[in-house]
């Protein structure tokens, strides 16, 4: 069968879920190779994990220029295994770095590139949302090798076993790839909840909030939720930027996004149109937002989000 | 100090986007300056005008009407513009957009001479085209920082800020390169009605591919990398259901989630 090679997103061997979802769609279209890009111990921490979801191979690079460099390097990488192993295809996560470095990997093999896929077939027909998800489009790469980035939580993850041979591979980035430096990283504090674009449960506040988040977060804490905010609360400071849902935020789809005093403008629902249950509360039964809601309650968001969370607690 | 800003001409955000029947995006309705755009012009006219000399080239590959974009830009206190139009390349998709963006480039540092950094906004509006920029730089053999924050650009090296979900990092980067800005960078200016009138005397270059010494074979449809197999218009959502809180709508949600086993 033949391989696809799936670069592999982790902190420091902790493999994230994402591409644990890009081995599952792997697995269908044929033997999954994980591209594994750190230190030989934490490939070997990793290992495991990805053989369990089917990953044949680990193949490890561990030049420390991978990732002291932006993009560069990691697309050189790319490309030069689509060389070496001749792969049916590519997957990497469409997060932006995926997205870049399988940009520029592309753009380097000749190849033609699908983004933000939310399917792929085991004939590697790709399925992409658009225009705020007002369209369905299915597509194909027809020239050089396929390389599909898959948006996060849009295939679950199935365990699959696979035998996970670790490889070290020998690749150094050439000079030419070393020029975006990364000099810095400054850490932010952790808020202790799951990661926006990866988490099952999305409760996000809008200008309805009035600068008070507490309800908004401790609804979200209730049920174990990511928080997102709309840009008009972002733009009063209310909220980090990190955590805008919409068209110059984040895109997320998780099983449930529950929109909190957020109006549903259309740059807003480009980043959650593709959620599996939208839930509303808006104090206003005329915001368009009910529109997308499967499930939405008109009333003030100080009230309602508060018993909600008192119920949920009560359920436990 | 010499900048190329890429400016996008896209449908109108707030407007209905719709495909045509050959499944290529409708360009030809109403449409504008991407707004992301806005944001790479007025960090471009600001880094030039801190330099103290220097220009600023917008630069776009679009139908006819997406001379606006360049226009806009114009307005906005851009020096030159630069739009690329032929028709054979409608159709193009990511990496051949990215190829005459490229060639388009190659023809202005001919035309005009070296240019230290190009300018681009986030994702583009239509979202099909992500990867633009970064396909671009590599095509043209540049580095690339996106995703800016801040941008300083400190003699040959440009220094970036990004912000991430856990952490922001520091780039650096020497020139010449390629950055894409975020909305979170500048606020843009409106074009004044001096600008407006400055405009109308600024020089805009028309190009078509044998002026960017482009083959044709290279763009268009026929040499897309990506083939579109079928298009369907989202069924409208199902009505969902709506209750109004009078004094149990906390509970009653609760009650719906638990019933879709979502709590
Ligand atoms: C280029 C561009 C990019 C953009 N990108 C994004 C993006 O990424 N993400 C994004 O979100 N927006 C984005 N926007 C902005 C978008 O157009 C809207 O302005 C924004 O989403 C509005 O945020 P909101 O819904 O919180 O505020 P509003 O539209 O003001 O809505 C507030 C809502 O809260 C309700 N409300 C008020 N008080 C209460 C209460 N006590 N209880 C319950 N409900 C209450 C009101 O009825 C109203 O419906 C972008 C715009 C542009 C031009």
């Amino acid at each position: 069968m033949s391989e696809i090679l799936v670069l592999i997103d982790h902190a420091d061997g902790s493999v994230d879920k994402s591409s644990l979802e890009l081995l599952t769609a792997a697995k269908s279209a044929g033997t999954p190779v994980a591209v594994f890009v750190g230190t030989a111990e934490a490939a070997q921490q990793a290992a495991p994990t990805l053989a369990e979801y089917g990953a044949e191979r680990v193949l490890v690079a561990s030049d420390p220029a991978l990732t002291e460099y932006l993009v560069a390097p990691k697309a050189e990488l790319l490309a030069s295994l689509v060389e070496s192993q001749q792969p049916a295809a590519v997957f990497v996560s469409a997060s932006p770095e995926g997205r870049e470095v399988a940009g520029r990997a592309a753009a380097k093999t000749d190849s033609g590139i699908i983004t933000d896929a939310v399917d792929v077939t085991p004939d590697l027909v790709a399925t992409q949302s658009v225009f705020a998800g007002g369209y369905t489009i299915t597509g194909k790469v027809v020239k050089g090798t396929p390389f599909i980035a898959i948006k996060p939580n849009s295939i679950s993850a199935e365990p699959s076993q696979g035998a996970g041979s670790v490889e070290e591979i020998s690749f150094s980035p050439s000079d030419a790839a070393k020029t975006a430096r990364i000099v810095s990283v400054e850490e932010k504090p952790a808020s202790g909840r799951p990661n926006l674009t990866e988490a099952a449960i999305v409760v996000s506040g809008g200008r309805g909030t009035n600068g008070d988040f507490a309800p908004v977060e401790a609804f979200a804490d209730a049920v174990g939720a990511a928080v997102g905010a709309s840009r008009a609360a972002v733009d009063a400071g209310w909220y980090p930027h990190a955590n805008q849902v919409g068209q110059t935020g984040k895109t997320v789809s998780p099983q449930l996004y529950v929109a909190a005093g957020i109006s549903g403008a259309i740059q807003h629902r480009a980043g959650m149109q593709t959620s599996k249950n939208i839930v509303a509360v808006n104090k206003d039964d005329e915001a368009p937002i009910f529109e997308l809601a499967d499930y939405g309650v008109v009333g003030d968001l100080f009230a309602v989000l508060p018993q909600a969370t008192d119920a949920v607690n009560a359920r436990r | 100090m010499r900048i190329i800003a890429f400016v996008k001409y896209v449908p109108d955000a707030a407007g209905d986007r719709s495909f045509e029947d050959d499944n290529t995006v409708d360009r030809e309705s109403d449409g504008l300056l991407s707004e992301l755009d806005e944001y790479a012009v007025e960090e471009a006219l600001q880094i030039v005008s801190q330099a103290g000399d220097g220009e600023v080239i917008a630069l776009t590959v679009g139908p006819e009407d997406a001379e606006d974009a360049v226009r806009k830009a114009l307005q906005m206190g851009a020096h030159k513009g630069v739009h690329v139009y032929d028709e054979d390349i409608e159709g193009s998709d990511a990496l051949s957009t990215s190829k005459v963006l490229a060639a388009a480039v190659r023809k202005v540092i001919e035309d005009e001479g070296d240019v230290d950094l190009i300018l681009t906004g986030l994702a583009s509006t239509d979202a099909l085209m992500s990867v633009v920029p970064v396909q671009v730089a590599e095509l043209l053999g540049l580095p690339a920082a996106t995703q800016a924050s801040d941008v300083e650009v400190n003699g040959s090296t440009v220094r970036v800020r990004r912000d991430g979900d856990t952490a922001s990092q520091y780039i650096e980067v020497a020139l010449p390169a390629l950055v894409s800005v975020t909305d979170q960078i500048n606020e843009p200016r409106y074009p004044s009605f001096k600008g407006i009138m400055a405009a109308k005397k600024k020089p805009l270059e028309d190009y078509d591919l044998e002026d960017i010494d482009l083959d044709a074979a290279e763009v268009g449809e026929d040499a897309a990398y990506t083939e579109v197999i079928d298009i369907t218009a989202r069924p409208p959502r199902q009505a969902g259901e709506i209750v109004a809180d009078e004094g149990e709508g906390g509970q009653q949600l609760v009650d719906w989630l638990a019933s879709k086993k979502l709590v």
